[in-house]
């Protein structure tokens, strides 16, 4: 742990990275404390300039607070970006696995299945089945989820095919141990690092394809999301240039950090860059 | 006058390194039309010597830090980048271990050697083809005109390096190195392409710095050799001071490390079989792809009609070149790989039709020892777990399976300490030792050996040979060892089986299986061994 830390420490951006992540965490963790009030009340002059009239970083067309919007959207963004990328990263890692380890007509079928979703464009795809299900949380993270795991998929079972010839495996083999075993207490720990670094950058995918949902109206209407600040303010880029601004900065370094950090991971993690140095 | 003088020469490693220097203070000598044989083991710095004369070190990390290499008076270390690709190729050319990665796979073997001319001096294309294809009939390669047009891999092994033979002598260099250039081939093939760098070295008037570990290859080959140890150099002279009368302690070891090829005496065993391979045949398809709707389905016969016996208490070694198919076999018997056709009886028990499940209790009887000990033990998983794994999953108490590892340890020679440990922190033949553990814990009757120490140093191999027969006396084990090394074959095997393209082609105890071989492929086999000539005590 110390020695990958010592690695990840060597990329300075990726530092850089992690601290801004760090400080959007605790900002959407204190959002309840540093504005108690619900960021859809209205809660002075629409159109406020930032810093007048009370608002730090302005007011929208109806009077709700863009700072007390970023602060909450920022648990939203989080949140759906960590759900979704959960779920495809396991979803794909069991179907990758499968497809890897047992290869032949299990392997054929499981990959057409996984190209069937790769053939539809994915923010096609996501806006398709949000629009389906109804806008909320849980079909959020299931659109995103749903388009996401192919990648991991393909990752997983490149990594099983490779390992599964390997010579530590085939001794497992020769010991008589069982299947599930071999996969989850052998193969798997060994393609952990390059699973960890696609799900990272996933994040920062999952962050993006949300608030493009947001933008388009199709986000969960009882929750805040940076998307729809931006959506909500758009028209009126010229006269209150703040409400989209805020908002889109914030997705655009959370999202930043959230790369810099997987390069760090892939950095630190892949042996392969790691003789380079 | 030589032409080659290396004075001093120093190179640094990264800093952090095991050592501060990977070459330190070597003092080396090539004259022209003369052999010289750079020998060690891993990790001596032999292949950053030959890589320093060419100017091909990982610079800035490793470079070279004092010293100077002079070719005709002009110091190397100090030229310009310009001026050594002007040497590389035409002063000084290189061939390579493995010839498959050496050359460039989307080029054919016409177009690469046609390259080595364009860079380096002007002749029409009409010209230079004539030269390329002179050559490629000097290095004896069938059908010249063929291997122009061919990619590098629709050649075999051999012809490939054939191929970078041509390539590397295409300009006549004063200077060729040879980074191991046969270690990757067949023993066969090996003695062929050594035939040929001595006999162009001797028709183009080269000096030659040849770089190996198998001190086989020295004695056929060298006129001087040079022995180096941790970067340093320990030893030099010629070839007969040097293998006959090694002055060096460590010249001494490693000569004596070398298995002798006059074979063991036989031990005493009793008639009875533990295991019996009757018919064995093994077909591997390939190509099919999408649902079988793909390509035409490829065969190739691995294994035919392999019958073999195993006797309580015997080694049995099958010998072969790559693609023999001993692995196979090996594999098939240990249930790794499925057999298509014949029986595998196991003190009378049939394997081959088990299903999983049903192998499992019957796994504890036959186990494996790996060939590579990098890749044989999870990287990720402490020793102690590694060992202990076999007995917990046949049902063993964990107490007991526990103190069964450590006992094992010990047993290989290993420190208790390495019981918590994983398995990087290990060398090799360390890493090895720890694979004879694994098997050993299940208390097998046989025990396959895929090639288990030809990874290895020869001073470890002969240690790790050493273990096995301790291991074989103590606990009554009866072995397959697989080898495509006759000289190990000879030092452990009692009955020998030989194979080729799948099949059996002669089997027999292994005295006279080297005193009298039928088969004509053997003899050949045993012909190609290098340094027959030179006997060790």
């Amino acid at each position: 742990m110390r020695n990958f830390w010592k690695l990840f420490k060597r990329n300075r951006s990726a530092v850089a990275g992690l601290v801004i992540l760090l400080f959007i965490i605790v900002m959407a963790a204190t959002a309840h404390l540093f504005f108690p009030e619900d960021p859809f009340r209205l809660v002075g002059r629409s159109m406020s300039a930032p810093g007048t009239n009370g608002f730090l970083l302005g007011s929208d067309s109806l009077g709700r607070d863009v700072a007390s919007g970023i602060a909450h959207g920022a648990k939203t963004s989080l949140l759906i970006g960590l759900l979704a990328t959960i779920v495809a990263v396991g979803f794909g890692t069991i179907m990758g696995g499968l497809a890897g380890y047992y290869g032949g007509i299990i392997d054929d079928l499981l990959m057409r299945i996984t190209e069937m979703f790769q053939t539809i464009p994915s923010f096609v795809f996501a806006i398709l089945l949000v629009a389906i299900m109804k806008p909320s949380i849980e079909s959020i993270v299931i659109a995103i989820a749903v388009v996401s795991w192919p990648a991991v998929a393909r990752l997983v079972r490149g990594e099983f095919l490779s390992l599964k010839n390997r010579e530590f495996v085939q001794a497992c083999h020769t010991l008589g141990m069982s299947d599930i075993r071999i996969m989850l207490g052998e193969i798997l720990p060994n393609c952990l690092s390059p699973i960890i670094v696609i799900g990272s950058l996933m994040v920062a995918t999952a962050i993006l394809i949300e608030s493009g949902l947001a933008f388009l109206g199709l986000g969960d209407p009882n929750i805040m999301s940076w998307g729809f600040q931006v959506g909500a303010g758009r028209t009126l880029l010229r006269s209150a240039w703040w409400i989209v601004t805020f908002p889109g900065l914030a997705i655009l370094i959370t999202v930043l950090a959230i790369n810099l950090v997987g390069e760090g991971l892939n950095d630190a993690l892949n042996p392969r860059l790691r003789e380079r140095q | 006058m030589s032409l080659l003088e290396i004075r001093n020469l120093h190179i640094c490693l990264p800093e952090g390194s095991e050592r501060p220097f990977a070459v330190e203070a070597v003092n080396l000598d090539l004259a022209p039309n003369e052999i010289l044989c750079i020998v060690g083991e891993s990790g001596s710095g032999k292949s950053l010597t030959a890589r320093a004369v060419m100017g091909l070190l990982p610079k800035p990390h490793v470079r070279v830090t004092h010293g100077s290499i002079k070719m005709d008076g002009e110091d190397l270390v100090n030229v310009s980048d310009a001026r050594m690709r002007e040497i590389r190729g035409s002063d000084i050319s290189m061939i390579f271990q493995e010839p498959m990665t050496a050359l460039n796979p989307v080029m054919t073997i016409g177009d690469q050697i046609d390259e080595v001319f364009r860079f380096h001096v002007s002749m029409k294309k009409k010209e230079r083809r004539q030269k390329a294809l002179a050559l490629l009939s000097d290095v004896h390669l069938p059908d010249p005109l063929q291997i122009m047009l061919a990619y590098p891999h629709e050649l075999s092994g051999g012809q490939r390096q054939r191929a970078m033979i041509a390539m590397a002598l295409a300009l006549d260099p004063k200077i060729l190195i040879a980074d191991e250039p046969t270690t990757a081939l067949d023993v066969t093939t090996q003695a062929q392409i050594l035939k040929l760098i001595k006999e162009m070295q001797a028709s183009h008037n080269t000096g030659v710095l040849f770089i190996t570990h198998d001190f086989g290859v020295v004695a056929d080959i060298a006129d001087r050799v040079a022995v180096m140890q941790q970067g340093k150099l320990v030893e030099s002279g010629t070839t007969d001071e040097v293998l006959n009368n090694p002055q060096h302690p460590y010249t001494q070891a490693l000569i004596a490390a070398v298995p002798s090829l006059s074979p063991r005496q036989p031990r005493d065993q009793s008639a009875e079989p533990v295991l019996q391979v009757e018919a064995l045949t093994k077909v591997f398809r390939s190509g099919g792809g999408f649902f079988g709707f793909g390509g035409e389905e490829r065969m190739v016969k691995a294994a035919s009609d392999v019958t073999l016996e195993l006797r309580k208490g015997e080694t049995l070694g099958i010998v072969g070149e790559s693609g023999s198919g001993k692995s196979t076999v090996a594999r098939c018997i240990v249930r790794l790989v499925d057999a298509d056709d014949g029986k595998i009886l196991l003190n009378g028990t049939d394997l081959r039709p088990l299903s999983r499940a049903e192998m499992r209790p019957l796994r504890a009887n036959i186990q494996m020892v790996f060939q590579d000990p990098f890749a044989s033990l999870n990287p990720r998983t402490r020793v102690g777990k590694i060992i202990s794994q076999g007995p917990l999953i046949q049902g063993v108490p964990i107490k007991e399976a526990q103190a069964k590892a450590r006992e094992l340890l010990s047993i290989v020679g290993l420190d208790k300490r390495a019981y918590d440990r994983y398995p990087h922190e290990f060398s090799g033949g360390q890493r090895q030792r720890i694979g004879i553990a694994r098997a050993l814990a299940l208390n097998p009757d046989v025990l396959v050996a895929d090639e288990p120490v030809s990874a290895l140093d020869v001073s470890i191999q002969a240690q790790i040979l050493k273990l096995l027969d301790k291991i074989r006396e103590r606990m009554t084990l009866s072995m397959i060892f697989i080898t495509h090394d006759l000289r190990v074959a000879a030092q452990v095997c009692d009955r020998l089986a030989v194979m080729r393209y799948g099949e059996v082609v002669e089997t027999g105890p292994t005295a006279e299986i080297f005193a009298n071989p039928q088969a004509a492929y053997t003899k050949e086999l045993l012909a190609a061994v290098p340094g027959q000539s030179w006997s060790t005590a």
